[in-house]
């Protein structure tokens, strides 16, 4: 009797059988992290619980946690928008810091303005930057196909480095003590903060956009349209809707978005333009719109949780293991719930021989693929 | 700029394209086989630091090479696993390998930044051959690893175009179902190039950190591995074509500093910024084309192969 292993199509819709399968993978992708801490010498119980901690523990971590979530929550959005419609912009990265350049820029030039006015252009003008930085490879593909992938990528860099050409140059602070910075901002500038905290204004805006985002996506006929496109673009073409131009929309507003981010990282946190602004906030947020399935409601939980992880990350570092064992978690955990798609989509049967004669089976078993 | 200039500009270029050369041309055998792999970046990073690590603990940086390949190989693996076992998207899988790597490398190499490489690879005369004027010197006064390299070139060329097994790789790449009733071992075949690409990423990174920087610094492949896919399109899944775009990568990617020797003052951050305009540039040149490019990309690539969607 030899048993053997087939694999059999099928399609799991229900959202709760999907959030626990990646439940699952996130749990799992915690052993295997566990594992290698203990692999390398470290405690893994005592890891976990210092970032539970470190979150948890405190009002200030807490807050801290916040103060991630909205530059993770906006940048998410933002690729939402456009993984909705398969275009993988990954520049979130970039578009956060030309986001926060060009609100830098207001806020460096405008000092003057009242709040009322000065705020709602500098949140203008990080959405302008972070669209157009993503209208380069939008443009390119609408037109030319032109993979967007690799160049939203390559212009992440691009902006990093013009970020870091600006503070050590131009715009640096001349009573800076030579530090990569600009002056700081009028208080006009500033986005208010509660309390003592500094959880700013950002977290509203956040909210309210992943609201808006909602009702737009699931609401709207519009909406409905950018769905049925990114399902099928042959079938939205027959229906006539505008394929080149959904494009250049779809990158438009969600490099939008992310600009956005760098906006309130600016004026809510940092107070000026300096360098090493975001530590890869674009980076986790592309796992974070993947795992929440692009809805805008999960994306918030889920850049809390990932909120969490980068607070957790900073806390186990006085325990000696680096910031960067966050991100390491960051990707198991996309490589386990990746993995567990698997199980959403197919089947895996597994036969004795004498089933195997079943009609269809015959050219199923000869290999195992 | 006397000759003299103009020829360590070009020998330099060859040094700085050749970690880039090594990542393009496993990705070239990973695409071949319809696998698009987008964690280059990521086990770039893998390689770079524990080729570094391993040269440190042994002393020896062949053994550094050899760890930095394997370690390159095994996050290949992941991916293989994920995209041809579990179908998962190459896309998705392809940016968590490149996530999961950057974290790692950090991971592994916080105690090794700024300790000096213990070992590395020098730069060293081919007899004969250096006294080519022009070429000797910019070819042939590199080290052992660039001369490796060459010999790749002609290695994949011939395995690709010229034997038994490149035909049978071209056929899953282009159409697997057929390539599948033709009786060849299709997932096989895409595990085994993934792993032959991850192989080639790990050696790429482990050159910059044992012959070209030589030390690690987090980080430190800075979207070399992004250029090595995109230079796959370049070169149209050519390793010769590869090696060629390689050195006008590694040419713009050492322009910044030469710059500066010759006393020009432009901000070093717009001269970094060069490679990646001209990637960007490059691909928009490319896809605006078309035709020829069309025809040289594997007509299988990024799809998973269901044996039962034939």
């Amino acid at each position: 009797m030899i048993s053997l292993l087939k694999i059999e199509k099928r399609e799991i819709n229900n959202p709760y059988i999907l959030t626990a399968i990646r439940m699952v993978g996130i749990f799992l992708a915690m052993v295997t992290g566990g594992i290698f801490l203990q692999f390398t010498g470290h405690e893994p119980l005592a890891v976990y619980r210092t970032m539970t901690e470190g979150v948890f523990g405190s009002a200030y971590g807490f807050n801290e946690t916040i103060v991630k979530t909205i530059p993770l929550l906006l940048a998410a959005l933002g690729i939402s928008v456009a993984f909705r419609m398969k275009l993988w912009n990954i520049g979130a990265e970039g578009q956060i810091y030309v986001g926060a350049i060009a609100a830098s820029g207001i806020a460096l030039k405008f000092g003057y303005l009242p709040a009322y006015l000065l705020i709602p252009f500098m949140l203008l003008g990080g959405f302008a930057g972070g669209a157009v930085w993503a209208l380069v490879p939008a443009v390119a593909r609408a037109w030319w196909g032109t993979n967007e992938t690799i160049t939203t990528l390559m212009m992440n860099y691009i902006g990093i480095l013009w970020t870091d050409y600006l503070v050590f140059g131009p715009w640096k602070d001349p009573n800076g003590f030579n530090f990569p910075i600009t002056p700081e901002f009028s208080e006009t500038a500033f986005l208010p903060a509660f309390g003592k905290t500094r959880v700013h204004m950002g977290i509203i805006i956040a909210l309210l956009l992943a609201g808006i985002l909602y009702v737009f996506i699931y609401h709207t006929i519009l909406g409905y349209e950018i769905r049925v496109a990114g399902e099928n673009s042959e079938a939205a073409r027959y229906a006539g809707m505008k394929v080149t131009w959904n494009i250049l929309l779809a990158l438009f507003i969600s490099g939008g978005i992310a600009g956005v981010a760098g906006m309130t990282e600016v004026a809510g946190i940092t107070h000026r333009l300096q360098s090493g602004l975001s530590p890869g906030y674009g980076y986790s947020a592309i796992i974070i719109a993947w795992l929440s399935r692009l809805n805008p409601i999960a994306i918030v939980g889920v850049s809390f949780l990932f909120g969490g992880l980068l607070v957790g990350g900073y806390a186990v570092q006085t325990s000696g293991l680096p910031a960067s064992t966050a991100l390491m978690l960051q990707g198991l955990i996309l490589f386990f719930v990746l993995g567990g798609e698997f199980f959403t989509r197919y089947r895996v049967i597994c036969y004795q021989n004498k089933v195997a004669k079943r009609e269809g089976d015959v050219h199923g078993l000869s290999r195992s693929n | 700029m006397d000759y003299q200039g103009a020829i360590s500009i070009l020998a330099a270029a060859v040094t700085a394209g050749t970690p880039i050369f090594y990542a393009s041309l496993g990705e070239i055998l990973c695409e071949k086989s319809g696998n698009l792999n987008l964690g280059v970046e990521g086990m770039m990073l893998v390689g770079a630091v524990c080729g570094f690590q391993a040269a440190v603990l042994t002393g020896n940086p062949w053994l550094g090479i050899l760890a930095a390949m394997l370690a390159g190989g095994m996050l290949s693996l992941i991916h293989a696993f994920l995209t041809i076992t579990l179908k998962a998207s190459q896309v998705v899988s392809g940016l968590a390998l490149t996530i999961f790597g950057t974290g790692l490398s950090s991971f592994i190499g916080k105690k090794l930044i700024g300790i000096p490489a213990p070992v590395k690879f020098s730069k060293m005369d081919v007899p004969v051959l250096s006294d080519i004027p022009l070429l000797g010197p910019i070819l042939f006064h590199q080290d052992v690893l660039v001369y490796i390299s060459y010999l790749f070139v002609i290695v994949v060329w011939i395995y690709l175009y010229h034997t038994n097994w490149g035909l049978k790789l071209k056929a899953v790449g282009e159409n697997p179902a057929a390539a599948d009733a033709a009786g060849i071992y299709v997932a096989r075949i895409q595990y085994v190039h993934v792993f032959l690409g991850g192989l080639l990423a790990g050696m790429g990174g482990a050159y910059l950190s044992l012959a070209y920087a030589p030390s690690w610094l987090e980080n430190m492949t800075a979207g070399r591995g992004w250029i090595a896919v995109a230079l796959v399109i370049f070169a149209l899944w050519d390793p010769a074509r590869a090696l060629l775009g390689a050195y006008i990568f590694g040419g713009l990617d050492i322009l910044g500093y030469r710059v500066q020797a010759l006393g020009i003052t432009v901000s070093p951050f717009l001269m970094k910024m060069i490679p990646y305009l001209f990637t960007v540039g490059v691909l928009i040149f490319i896809s605006a084309k078309k035709g020829k490019h069309h025809t040289a990309a594997p007509a299988g690539l990024g799809i998973a192969y269901h044996r039962e969607d034939r």
